[in-house]
């Protein structure tokens, strides 16, 4: 059946960027419409109980992001978001020891000075010259990036301001911002540190979600967004939504619904419909169609251009550089309910530690390893996870005395290659000419995976195992089909610098248009892409209300002084 | 003894195809130059020596393809070559070998024929803004400084003038990796293998690794045609010599420098090893950075920050050389006679070459490496006794520091393999071997005080590179001492006999004296 009524605008995907952009284009007094596929909300950004009595933030697990602008101009506490931060970080290691990194500074320096004093001093340095970059760039998250080739005028005045912020640096910063852009996150902290754990410590930030290596040009760039964020003001803090991240995707929903927005789940868009060259609405699964003046896509660029379209309806051109926007999966999960809090034997007794990201990785060299795994099509063998247990500051999630264990898994591919369990560092043929074939995940690949990361953790905490009452397993694959992200990129493609700013998800296409008039992205798959910023979705919104000659409701960048 | 320094009006520290180009530039413009080498011949790490009785070879860099046109039309330098515009063969284990020279390809489907030519076209379009930056120093960034601006603008408008489509590509390209763009062309394995390896020949990146294109592109940068020079590399070198001896240009060889000399602030001279005193106000070192400043000069004389920066220059190197004399070339199934004269390259496919990356990284050296060989001997009689050859072949990749350290047994072992990975593709290749020579990164270092033994003096990767080549704050040749300058290829643009670096180097050095 087809509804009669024209819509001002439909969003598609109901993930926070989706409701973001949806909220703010409501807000504008626009009479909009969103739909989501599953019959649930907030796409990666979502709580689920999967297991009675429990509560997963079963994709993304932590909250920094969210650009403190949309959160206040949609007025998210009172739609129920509440952000508690949480603090520090531990990284286990082999030779039965750890290193932990505090909250206070005093105790942090002390931690870093038992393995070496020098480090202690350079971490001050090194967290001044990180922060700095972290500035420079968060001034820019809440803009449209401009294209370097247009010869426009906001073009070049968007060009100008950012000339005018990195002259503003100076000229030794400048080549610093330069190098920093350029660096592997291993190069970077050779800058800084001597001792391997440290280093391993502060590096995975460099490659969460990352088809990269600790060694691959450009990530240290990916630091930033693990820094960049903040919870009230605390730059570089993160935090938990109670409740879990759905908490966040059900708050811009409620900001949405408050602005006269009307929110559809369980309603798939099979194809985004074209008319005369405009975009007209879209078509649904169960064969309905909305039409709309306006279509926003919050799905990442492939599934929006590549399923959801007739590709008659875009330049050859386009269709095929979309192709080749990058989105290999390289993370995956496992969400664990625990009928107790694990033990550590590492750890004094009552440590704070318990509350932060564990991690179970010590060296660079491990760090980079398991991207070779990665690269050879299999999962690593001596994964990089990062741990966190939300169930002790959020008492939502679980039972009492029982707790909710999240395991973010780095690297994880989407196809593997080879025979069961690949792994072996030759998959692929030694000296097979040809390239490696993939080949779609079985279930026993699954548990083996699955039992690698537990193993891995169970290495450091002998309860752990006996702990378990429910898991679950999240590749690559399994988070496409479940979310539709293409690839099971939880940013939606790359974050290289190929796919960067004005490159983002195409040169020339990184303002949130598309070829086809009245047709907008919003998604992760935009600058300044992934993590749960709400920026793109806030961007998207402030360009289609220019578009249609409103003024816009979206807020202006802060700034940090 | 009392006698007095003789003076010079500049001195370059090393006789390297750089130092050579710089001295001879400042020479045509009327300077007194001395150039002092350590070594016994000129040429550095453009040499050819003999490794074997009566066998001789280039015996660190062997093929020419980077000589920058702008440098040879300031030397009025003719190169002469014994094999020009070289075939790439890209070496298939059943003879199904694959070619490609220029944008001409040979051998794979009639799709990447196609698609090669316009690939190559494009990415030579491309080249040609780096070559445009390569020829002239960088301006300095944030500076109010007019002459820096209108350097950043010019570099701007260069890229403008691509057009809006290019100009969007390249600066996506330009951090981009190799690996990924190579699988949208292109569908035979051999061809994306070779193409992979060119991206990262003489570089600590895989094909995989963002940056793999940049140095694809740097390649290029100059024509991109191969040559093999004739009597070696040592020939350019010498060539370049008698240009600068022509010029008036006074070269020393034997004449090691110990260190740079410091007087009131600023360079004051040199002092040999033998205990000469050489005396300049401005001393040019074709020596790598680290060497320069650590070594020669002295940290004391640079502030703690320069220092630190010069410390972490990444220059380690990943690349091997083996030469082999052998009493007769190899049967190569496959091959035709001409095919023999050119670059023959072992890169099955652009896995192969990101696995043989790998081991790298763990200061290991690789199991199946990838391979570049020619047999220079082929049309260049002067390097072999009477039917017998040389192979000069290019191995990576080889760490500077392995693991366990560089015992006669660990060379042994990376001769072994290199010889297996050659073995499928010329069986009888072992049974011809009369005498071989292996040089590690770290055989590079000692031989021609190249530190890490890069070939490139640095890493080339966008974090060392234009404005921050060697380090920043120094990227326009001058050292933060008054008198101290750099020539080497660890200035901007790098390495690769280009003489780019040299030619930059005299510029700024002849546009001070000026004004």
């Amino acid at each position: 059946m087809t509804t009669a009524k024209t819509y001002d605008a439909v969003v598609v995907g109901a993930g926070h960027n989706g409701l973001t952009t949806a909220a703010f284009l409501a807000k504008a007094g626009l009479d909009v419409v969103c739909v989501e596929n599953n019959d649930y909300i907030g796409g990666a950004a979502v709580s689920r109980e999967l297991h009675e009595g429990w509560i997963y933030s079963n994709c993304s697990y932590v909250c920094s992001l969210l650009r403190p602008e949309i959160y206040r101009a949609l007025e998210l506490h009172r739609h129920g978001l509440q952000v508690t931060p949480y603090g520090g970080s531990l990284t286990f290691m082999q030779n039965g020891d750890y290193f932990g990194s505090y909250y206070d500074p005093e105790v942090a320096y002390r931690e870093r000075a038992r393995f070496s004093k020098h480090d202690a001093d350079a971490y001050e340095r090194y967290a001044v010259d990180t922060k700095r970059q972290c500035r420079l760039i968060r001034e820019f998250l809440l803009t449209t990036p401009p294209d370097p080739a247009s010869l426009q005028a906001k073009d070049l005045l968007g060009l100008w301001r950012i000339g005018r912020a990195l002259g503003e640096m100076g000229e030794d910063r400048l080549y610093e911002t330069l190098r920093f852009w350029t660096l592997s996150v291993a190069d970077y902290l050779d800058e800084y540190f001597e001792t391997e754990v440290i280093k391993a410590a502060l590096s995975g930030s460099g490659v969460i979600g990352t088809a990269l290596g600790v060694r691959s040009p450009g990530t240290a760039y990916v630091l930033l967004h693990h820094y960049m964020g903040d919870v009230d003001g605390n730059i570089g803090t993160w935090g938990y939504a109670r409740g879990g991240m759905g908490a966040v995707s059900a708050a811009i929903a409620g900001a949405f619904r408050a602005h006269g927005g009307e929110l559809r789940t369980a309603a798939g868009v099979e194809r985004i419909v074209v008319r005369e060259g405009r975009a007209a609405g879209v078509g649904l699964t169960n064969g309905d169609e909305i039409s709309a003046r306006l279509v926003v896509s919050a799905m990442d660029p492939k599934r929006t251009f590549l399923s959801c379209m007739d590709r008659g309806d875009l330049p050859q051109d386009f269709v095929h550089r979309i192709e080749r926007f990058k989105t290999r999966g390289s993370s995956a999960k496992l969400n664990i309910a625990l009928d107790g809090l694990p033990t550590f034997p590492a750890l004094p007794k009552g440590s704070t530690l318990y509350f932060s990201d564990m991690h179970f990785v010590d060296s660079i060299t491990r760090m980079e390893r398991a991207y070779d795994d990665w690269k050879a099509g299999t999962w690593s063998q001596d994964p990089y996870i990062d741990a966190v247990i939300p169930t002790l500051v959020d008492p939502t999630m679980a039972p009492p005395g029982k707790h909710f264990m999240s395991c973010f898994v780095q690297y994880c591919p989407y196809e593997l290659v080879g025979g069961e369990l690949a792994g072996s560092e030759l998959a692929g043929g030694e000296l097979a000419g040809g390239e490696p074939e993939g080949r779609a995940w079985t279930d026993a690949d699954r548990q083996a995976f699955a039992e690698t990361v537990i193993g891995q953790i169970a290495n450091y905490s002998p309860d752990f195992r006996d702990l378990i009452l429910h898991c679950e397993i999240r590749t690559p694959a399994d988070i496409e089909a479940e979310i539709g992200m293409s690839g099971g990129h939880i940013f939606h493609g790359e974050l290289t610098l190929d796919q960067l700013l004005f490159n983002r998800p195409l040169p020339g296409y990184a303002q949130y248009r598309s070829p086809v008039k009245g047709l907008y992205l919003c998604g992760s798959g935009t600058h300044p892409g992934g993590g749960v910023m709400a920026a793109p979705g806030a961007n998207a919104a402030r360009e289609i209300l220019a578009d249609l000659r409103r003024p816009t409701t979206v807020p202006e960048s802060f700034g940090d002084d | 003894m009392t006698e007095r320094p003789e003076r010079f009006d500049a001195i370059v520290i090393g006789a390297g195809h750089n130092g050579l180009v710089c001295a001879a530039l400042l020479g045509k413009a009327g300077k007194r130059v001395l150039v002092l080498e350590a070594g016994s011949q000129v040429g550095g790490a453009t040499v050819t020596r003999e490794f074997a009785d009566g066998f001789a070879v280039s015996a660190c860099a062997h093929l020419v393809y980077q000589l920058q046109p702008a440098v040879t039309r300031a030397l009025d330098f003719k190169p002469k070559y014994a094999v020009e515009g070289l075939d790439t063969v890209a070496l298939d284990r059943t003879g199904a070998h694959v070619r490609y020279a220029g944008g001409e390809l040979r051998g794979a489907g009639a799709g990447d024929t196609e698609r090669y030519r316009d690939f190559h076209r494009r990415m030579t379009r491309y080249a040609g803004v780096l070559e445009h930056w390569l020829n002239r120093p960088p301006p300095r960034l944030a500076t109010r400084d007019l002459d820096d601006r209108l350097g950043l603008l010019g570099m701007g408008l260069r890229l403008r003038r691509l057009g809006k489509r290019d100009m969007r590509e390249f600066l996506r390209l330009i951090t981009s990796n190799m690996h990924d763009e190579l699988d949208e062309h292109f569908a035979s394995p051999l061809l994306k293998g070779a193409l992979a390896f060119d991206a990262v020949l003489g570089t600590g990146l895989g094909p995989r690794s963002p940056n793999s294109i940049m140095t694809y592109l740097y390649r290029l940068a100059g024509g991109g045609e191969l040559a093999v020079p004739a009597g070696g590399m040592g020939l350019v070198a010498a060539d370049l010599a008698g240009i600068a001896n022509n010029a008036g240009v006074d070269i020393r060889t034997d004449s090691a420098v110990a260190r740079i000399v410091v007087e009131t602030g600023r360079v004051a001279g040199v002092e040999t090893v033998a205990g000469r005193r050489f005396d300049s106000r401005t001393v040019i070192s074709n020596a790598d950075p680290k060497r320069t400043i650590l070594e020669l000069l002295g940290a004391r004389h640079v502030e703690t920050g320069f220092t630190r920066r010069i410390h972490h220059i990444r220059m380690q190197g990943t690349a091997a050389k083996l030469h082999l004399a052998l009493d007769g070339l190899p049967e190569m199934p496959g091959l035709e006679p001409r095919d023999y004269a050119q670059r023959l390259v072992i890169a099955p496919d652009a896995h192969y070459v990101e696995r043989a990356f790998n081991p790298v990284k763990y200061a290991e050296f690789s199991p199946r490496p990838v391979i570049e060989m020619i047999f220079p001997s082929l049309r260049d009689t002067s390097l072999a006794p009477d039917g017998k050859h040389v192979m000069s072949a290019i191995v990576q990749y080889v760490p500077y520091v392995l693991a366990g350290g560089w015992r006669e047994t660990a060379r042994q072992a990376l001769i072994d393999t290199v010889l297996q990975t050659i073995q499928p593709y010329a069986p009888d290749l072992e049974s011809r071997i009369v005498a071989s020579e292996l040089m590690t990164p770290a055989d590079i270092e000692r031989e021609f005080m190249i530190t890490g033994g890069h070939w490139h003096h640095g890493e080339l990767s966008l974090a060392q590179c234009l404005f921050v080549r060697p380090v920043a704050g120094a990227a326009q040749y001058r050292m933060p001492i008054d008198g101290l300058y750099l020539c080497g290829a660890g200035t901007h643009p790098g390495g690769g006999v280009s003489g780019a670096a040299g030619r930059n180097a005299a510029n700024v050095i002849l546009e001070r004296d000026k004004t």
